[in-house]
């Protein structure tokens, strides 16, 4: 196996496993939906009507909980040296922990999503836009959380600095993810939304993996 | 591959280490805004062992890190050539491997896990990952969790990494605090092998090791002039 | 590249700050004296807002400042990045409590603007949402470098989340503008439209010149300082400690 394929292997199985975070994320995830609709009150149509962007919601800040760990497990255990001796472009190598951090937290959330659609009543209509748009817009949250884990590698504890940090960069994929999602899948606001999000993805692609490594490389010590 | 100059043979089957000069000059580095260490100069031949002494918080550590390339120095520079040719520089992820206090494995992963995922990165072929679990004893634990081992099992794991990456310079810190005096014997054989080989170790420790012909630095703080 | 060499020295800068300092001060405050005499007594009311258009020129500087600060930030940051130039890394630091100052100053400006024209203090107004998003990116700013004790490290590091945000504030931009767009109706308050009375721009550009050298003469202070409390605190390690040698037995 190539040495990029190992790490994602590797992150993926221990986020699966006992003590990994991948459960509670969902688990987190769902807290957030049911959070909303006790708050809200037992009103189907309103409960409906939101449940589109708190699910947006839900999902942005179930990954944002993990996203201190993405580095931060391998620094303190020593692996983060192996990970950067071994590397020939750690821009590389935090593309793959972005990507491990994708599959092991947002992924089993798109999974979960129909259920939580369903508890929130969400419209028949809505689950194909809420799932898609999705599907492509948190890649971008794990890789701009890449660079914010990166930053923030060396200190104790960082859960509320990596929150400040990220959610202003969130914004546009708030925005048009959630814009997608809230969209009728024949409207033109609905293509022009997922090619936004899109777009700002692959932009994040390029800029998270080549902030990420520089960050990686002023925190060594 | 050059050939090996010692005369002591080795088995054909074990693998010949690159032959790689190791230097580092005038190096100087700080940590937080404070300088820790100041013109460091050193090198080491392919069979050198190189022991840095000095009291605790003077800068091993540090040191070591500097070398393999895991901290950025103020100043001078670390190079790895080829012992056979004195103008091809050899990159130093090819040249060096680093095993710091920390063993670097994932407690939640199987010993063996441990070592597959080793192997991928340093893309060592299966046969080493069966070599270094046999020579550092480690077999009958193959299938448990890295996190159940003792703390010398764990460092035995850790040093496992050592070989196999098979990088011809082996950096070091504090190999056999943890370890009883069995295990601490066996891993100087397997250093004493790496050397024989035609590779080079820099070694951080207290310990006493029983190295052939060690080349022992003390890592001082000058007295003010 | 040669008068950045000299302010790297931080002696140097010091001289050069003291003697440009009370010119800069003595600018900005006579450009903000005439600037608002023009604004509150000397150009016309809008027709349309009224004399509530006067605080278009307190916010309006405000809101170009807190984008300009952040430009200015995020080129020192990349300046001190990759030339490792002491003085643009110290100058980042303290351009953003200043340019987070010029934010909220638009936010609070803006809000009240806001209230006579729309009747509530806050809506979410394309504008003042991305300001808002910027006011978020400064203190994300602020927190890290306070967060890192090594200030060297805090240095690159911030530099980089500068500079990440710095490339991402168009597509915030966008995107805020965007979702306004597509959610309301466009805002009735174009402030920096082609609509612009010649009356009305004296002031404007006035209070911008003041805002500016404003925020230079804050500037030079703040870099002094930090630069002599960096020099006291290597002082204190040159006595404390000495750098180890490596020594063959």
């Amino acid at each position: 196996m190539s040495a990029l394929g190992a790490i994602i292997a590797r992150d993926i199985r221990l986020a699966f496993r006992a003590g990994g975070g991948a459960a509670q994320g969902v688990t987190f995830f769902a807290l957030t939906g049911v959070m909303f609709a006790l708050a809200v009150g037992p009103d189907i149509a309103l409960i409906s009507k939101i449940a589109g962007p708190v699910l947006w919601t839900g999902a942005l800040l179930a990954t944002q909980i993990s996203l201190d760990q993405i580095w931060r497990a391998d620094r303190e255990d020593g692996s983060l040296d192996v990970l950067v001796e071994t590397s020939d472009m750690l821009a590389l190598t935090a593309l793959a922990k972005a990507f491990a951090h994708w599959a092991a937290t947002a992924l089993p959330l798109i999974i979960a999503t129909p259920i939580l659609g369903v508890m929130l009543n969400l419209p028949a209509e809505a689950y194909a836009p809420l799932a898609i748009s999705l599907a492509i817009g948190t890649p971008g949250l794990s890789l701009i959380g890449c660079i914010a884990g990166a930053l923030v590698v060396s200190l104790p504890r960082a859960h509320l600095l990596i929150a400040i940090i990220v959610s202003p960069l969130y914004v546009p994929i708030l925005i048009f993810g959630s814009g997608a999602a809230m969209s009728d899948v024949g409207a033109p606001q609905y293509g022009a939304n997922l090619m936004l999000l899109g777009a700002t993805v692959l932009f994040a692609a390029i800029l998270s993996p080549l902030a990420s490594a520089a960050a990686l490389r002023s925190n060594l010590d | 591959m050059n050939q090996q100059t010692t005369t002591e043979s080795t088995r054909p089957s074990i693998e010949q280490a690159e032959r790689v000069i190791f230097s580092a000059s005038g190096l100087a580095v700080s940590r937080g805004g404070r300088p820790v260490l100041t013109n460091i100069s050193v090198r080491a031949e392919p069979g050198d062992a190189v022991v840095l002494r000095g009291p605790n918080g003077v800068g091993k550590t540090t040191l070591l890190r500097a070398f393999a390339g895991l901290l950025r120095p103020d100043h001078g520079e670390v190079l790895f050539t080829d012992a056979a040719d004195a103008g091809r520089i050899r990159d130093r992820s090819e040249a060096s491997v680093f095993c710091g206090v920390l063993n670097a494995h994932k407690a939640a992963l199987t010993l063996r896990e441990n070592l597959n995922f080793w192997a991928a990165l340093y893309n060592a072929p299966q046969t080493r990952i069966e070599a270094a679990s046999a020579q550092l004893k480690l077999d009958p634990y193959s299938d448990y969790p890295a996190g159940a081992l003792s703390t010398g099992l764990a460092r035995r794991l850790g040093l496992a990494r050592l070989m196999i990456a098979q990088r011809p310079v082996w950096f070091i810190d504090e190999p056999t605090a943890s370890l009883d005096s069995a295990s601490s014997e066996n891993f100087v054989a397997q250093v004493e092998v790496h050397r024989r080989r035609g590779g080079l170790v820099v070694i951080a420790t207290h310990d006493p090791l029983p190295l052939s012909g060690a080349r022992i630095f003390e890592l001082t703080t000058k007295v003010a002039a | 590249m040669n008068l950045l060499n000299d302010l790297a020295n931080p002696v140097r800068f010091e001289r050069y700050a003291r003697m440009i300092f009370p010119a800069v001060l003595g600018f900005a405050l006579l450009t903000g004296a005439a600037g608002l005499y023009f604004a509150l007594f000397n150009s016309p009311a809008d027709y349309q807002q009224g004399e509530a258009v006067r605080i278009m020129y307190v916010h309006v500087p405000a809101a170009w400042m807190s984008m300009f600060c952040y430009s200015v930030m995020a080129g020192a940051s990349a300046v001190g990045f990759i030339w490792k130039h002491p003085l643009a890394d110290v100058a980042a630091k303290e351009t953003a409590p200043l340019g987070a100052g010029f934010t909220i100053l638009a936010l609070f400006t803006g809000s009240l603007w806001g209230k006579p024209m729309w009747g509530a203090w806050w809506v979410w107004d394309a504008r003042l949402t991305s300001v808002l998003v910027l006011l978020f990116l400064y203190l994300g700013y602020m927190a890290l470098w306070r967060a890192i004790p090594d200030k060297a490290r805090a240095a690159r590091l911030a530099a980089i989340l500068a500079i990440v945000g710095f490339v991402n504030v168009p597509v915030i931009k966008f995107s805020v503008e965007w979702w306004n767009s597509l959610h309301q109706p466009a805002s009735i308050i174009r402030a920096d439209g082609p609509t612009i009375d010649g009356a009305m721009l004296t002031p404007l550009l006035l209070m911008i010149a003041a805002y500016m050298s404003a925020y230079v003469a804050m500037l030079l202070p703040s870099i002094r300082n930090e630069l002599t409390a960096r020099r006291l605190a290597r002082l204190q390690f040159v006595d404390e400690t000495r750098a180890a040698e490596l020594v063959e037995q």
